[in-house]
C-alpha cells in the first residue's frame, strides 16, 4: 500500500516554465521598461523614424494629391470599383484584431503571458485602425462630405440607409476604435504613474503625472480598476469578433459570385488574427533585438506560442479556402463555379497561387518546434503571412470585380503609382507611430507583469524576510 | 519642516506583498475604517484582507449599455419606420426588417458600457485627483516600482499618533512616517 502514495513533487518535465526569466525583481522590471523611454534617443531610433516619415508625408501627400484632383488619380476604374484601397482597408483593420485578441480575449481565458506583449500589440491595434480608416475615408471621393456617414439630421435631406453594411462598418471601425483608445489608456494608468514616479525633470514629471490622473496604487482603487479592465475585456471580445464580422458583410451581403458567403465571417475574423499575429512578431522581434534587456520578459515561450497561434489560424484559413473551393463546385452555379476558376487560373492566378503558399503551406512550417523558437525563421515566415493576408484581401476583391457575370462587362485592373505610394504610405504612417509609442510610453505593461512573478503572490513567502 | 500643516495619517512600507496582505488583515481586525494599502500591482486576495467587498462597477455599466441599446432602437427605428423611411431598390421597410439594425444595436451597445466603464473608474475612484497628501511622502515614489505601503488616515475614529504607531511597528511596518496634508 505504500507504494501507492502518490508523490506530491512536480516531474521536472511538467514544471512550468517562468513567464518572466532569470528570475528577475520588481525593480528590475521598472527599470528595463521604463529605462527605454527615460534614456537618450538612440542613434537607431532616428535613422528608422526619418526615412519612416519620410515615407508616411509622401503617403500623405498622394493622399492630397487624390483629394485635388479626385479618384481617377487611381488605376480602379468599373468595373473594379474596389480595389487596392478596400484591400488596404481590410489589411489594416485586420492586423488590429490579434492586438485585441492578446488584450481581451487571453486575458478573459486567464493566458497570463499575454501581460509582456499585450501593451505593444494594443498600440498596434490603434495605429492599424488608424491607417485603415483612410482608405474608405478617401475613397468616398468627395472627402468633404464624408459627414453623410454620419446620422445629423440636416438641411439636405439625407439619412445614412442603416440598412446597408457600409454603414455597419462606420458604427463598427468607429466602436472598435474608441474602445481599443479606452482599453490602452485604461491600462497606461498605473504606468504611467510609474514614469511620473521616475521622472528627473519637472516638465516630464508634469505631462505624465496630468495624464496618469492622480494615480497612487490605491487598493481601493486597484478594486474598481480590475472590475472595470475586467469589464472592458468583456465587451472587446465580442466587439473585435463583430468588426471583421461586418467587414466581411461588405462582401458576403452582395449578389457578386466568390463574395456571397455565408462562410466569410469567421473565415475573416481567423485570417485577422493569424495576419494581426504575423505584425505583432513583425515589430516585437526587432523590438527584442534592440533592447536585450527584453529577452527575460518577452521570452522564446511567448513567441512559441505565438508561432501556435499562427499555426492554429492559418490552418483554419487554409480550410477556409478549400471549403471555398468545394462549395463553389458542389453549389452547381455556375458563376459561382467560374469565379473560382477565375480565381485560380485566370488573370489573376499567380495572386492566388501567392496567397495559397504565403498562408496555407509556410505556416505549416511552424509544427517544428525547432522553428518556432528560432526566431529568424519566425520573422521569416511571418512576413510571408504579412503578405500573404495581402493577397487574400486583393484576391478576393480583385478577381470577382474583373471577372463577374458578363464577360462583357470584364475588366483588368492594375494600379496606379499614387495608389501603390499612399499604400507604402500607410507603413510609413504605421511604422513610425510605432517608434513614437516606444519613445515616449511604455511598451510592457509594467503593473500588469508584476502580477505574474512569483513575489506577487501574496502567499508566497518571500525567502530572505524572516 | 512644516509642523503648522495639518496631520493626514501614518504610513508605512512593508517587504512584500505577503508582507502586507496580513498586515492589513490585523488592520481590518483592529476596526480602522480609514486606511488604505498602495502596491505597484493589484494583490490577489487584498479585497479581503481589507473587508471590501465586490466592486459594484458593473452597475452604472448595465445603465450605459441599456443606454446605448434604447439609443440604436430609437436612432434606426424611429426613422426608418416612422418619419423618414429610406427606400432602396423598393426593398421592404417596414418592420420586418429590423435585423438588419442588430449591427447598430450591438455595437452602439458596446461602444456605450466601454465609455461608461472608463468614466465609471474615474468617478468612483474620484480621478483625476492630482494632488493626495501621501505624493508628500518622499517613500512613495516607490509605490508604483516596488514599494508596498500602508496609510491609516488621521480622521479614522481610532487613530492615535502614538499609538497607531506601535501597532503600525508591531505588525511588521519599516520606515513608519507621520504624512502632513
Amino acid at each position: 500500500m505504500s507504494d501507492a502514495v502518490v508523490s506530491l513533487e512536480c516531474p521536472k518535465e511538467l514544471e512550468r516554465v517562468p513567464l518572466v526569466t532569470s528570475a528577475r525583481k520588481f525593480p528590475w522590471i521598472t527599470q528595463a521598461v521604463s529605462e527605454i523611454v527615460e534614456n537618450r534617443t538612440p542613434v537607431w531610433w532616428w535613422v528608422l523614424f526619418l526615412p519612416l516619415s519620410a515615407l508616411a508625408l509622401f503617403g500623405l501627400t498622394c493622399i492630397g494629391y487624390q483629394i485635388s484632383n479626385g479618384v481617377g488619380v487611381w488605376g480602379e476604374n468599373h468595373p473594379n470599383g474596389w480595389a487596392w484601397d478596400i484591400t488596404n482597408f481590410v489589411f489594416w483593420i485586420g492586423i488590429g484584431h490579434a492586438g485585441t485578441l492578446i488584450s481581451a480575449i487571453l486575458f478573459l481565458t486567464r493566458q497570463k503571458w499575454r501581460t509582456s506583449i499585450n501593451r505593444a500589440s494594443e498600440a498596434m491595434t490603434l495605429f492599424a485602425v488608424m491607417c485603415a480608416a483612410i482608405f474608405p475615408g478617401i475613397h468616398v471621393g468627395r472627402v468633404w462630405m464624408a459627414w453623410f456617414l454620419a446620422p445629423i439630421p440636416n438641411a439636405n435631406a439625407i439619412w445614412p440607409n442603416f440598412r446597408s453594411p457600409l454603414l455597419w462598418d462606420v458604427f463598427a471601425v468607429s466602436t472598435y476604435f474608441t474602445v481599443s483608445v479606452l482599453f490602452w489608456y485604461t491600462g497606461l494608468v498605473p504606468d504611467l504613474a510609474t514614469l511620473r514616479d521616475r521622472a528627473k525633470s519637472r516638465v516630464v514629471k508634469y505631462i505624465y503625472g496630468i495624464f496618469a490622473l492622480g494615480w497612487r496604487g490605491s487598493n481601493r482603487h486597484w478594486r474598481h480598476y480590475e472590475m472595470a479592465y475586467l469589464i472592458l475585456a468583456g465587451l472587446s471580445t465580442p466587439l473585435v469578433l463583430s468588426v471583421h464580422s461586418i467587414v466581411s458583410f461588405d462582401f458576403a451581403t452582395s449578389i457578386v459570385p466568390g463574395w456571397h458567403t455565408t462562410i466569410f465571417p469567421p473565415y475573416f475574423v481567423a485570417g485577422a488574427i493569424f495576419g494581426g499575429f504575423a505584425m505583432v512578431l513583425t515589430i516585437l522581434l526587432p523590438a527584442r533585438i534592440v533592447y536585450p534587456k527584453l529577452d527575460d520578459l518577452i521570452t522564446r515561450q511567448h513567441v512559441d506560442k505565438m508561432a501556435k497561434i499562427i499555426l492554429l489560424t492559418g490552418s483554419i484559413v487554409g480550410y477556409a479556402y478549400l471549403m471555398e473551393l468545394f462549395i463553389a463546385w458542389y453549389s452547381a452555379n455556375v458563376y459561382e463555379r467560374a469565379a473560382f476558376w477565375n480565381r485560380a487560373f485566370g488573370w489573376y492566378g499567380w495572386a492566388y497561387w501567392c496567397m495559397m503558399t504565403c498562408n496555407v503551406v509556410i505556416p505549416q512550417f511552424f509544427w517544428i518546434k525547432k522553428l518556432r523558437t528560432n526566431y529568424i525563421a519566425v520573422f521569416i515566415i511571418c512576413q510571408f503571412v504579412n503578405a500573404g493576408m495581402w493577397f487574400e484581401r486583393f484576391v478576393i476583391i480583385v478577381t470577382s470585380l474583373a471577372q463577374d457575370f458578363l464577360p462583357s462587362s470584364w475588366g483588368h485592373y492594375s494600379p496606379s503609382w499614387v495608389e501603390i505610394w499612399t499604400f507604402a504610405g500607410t507603413f510609413g504612417i504605421f511604422l513610425s507611430l510605432f517608434l513614437l509609442f516606444m519613445r515616449f510610453l511604455p511598451m510592457i505593461a509594467m503593473s500588469e507583469i508584476k502580477i505574474v512573478v512569483p513575489e506577487a503572490d501574496a502567499h508566497h513567502k518571500p525567502s530572505t524576510a524572516h | 519642516m512644516a509642523e503648522y500643516r495639518k496631520v493626514y495619517g501614518l504610513g508605512a512600507e512593508f517587504d512584500s506583498a505577503h508582507d502586507l496582505l496580513h498586515a492589513a488583515e490585523k488592520i481590518r481586525d483592529a476596526g480602522f475604517k480609514r486606511w488604505d494599502v498602495h502596491t505597484p500591482f493589484p494583490v490577489h486576495g487584498m479585497d479581503a484582507a481589507m473587508g471590501l467587498g465586490k466592486s459594484w462597477l458593473s452597475a452604472p455599466v448595465l445603465v450605459g449599455g441599456t443606454t446605448g441599446l434604447v439609443t440604436a432602437l430609437v436612432l434606426t427605428m424611429v426613422p426608418s419606420f416612422g418619419i423618414y423611411p429610406v427606400i432602396v431598390h423598393g426593398k421592404p421597410f417596414n418592420f420586418f426588417t429590423s435585423p438588419a439594425f442588430m449591427p447598430i444595436f450591438f455595437e452602439l451597445t458596446v461602444l456605450f458600457s466601454a465609455v461608461t466603464a472608463v468614466f465609471s473608474i474615474m468617478a468612483f475612484n474620484r480621478l483625476p485627483m492630482w494632488y493626495h497628501p501621501v505624493f508628500n511622502w518622499k517613500r512613495f515614489e516607490r509605490a508604483s516600482d516596488d514599494g508596498f505601503f500602508l496609510v491609516i488616515e488621521s480622521r479614522d475614529p481610532k487613530f492615535n499618533e502614538a499609538k497607531t504607531r506601535e501597532l503600525l511597528e508591531s505588525i511588521g511596518g519599516k520606515h513608519v512616517t507621520l504624512i502632513h496634508d
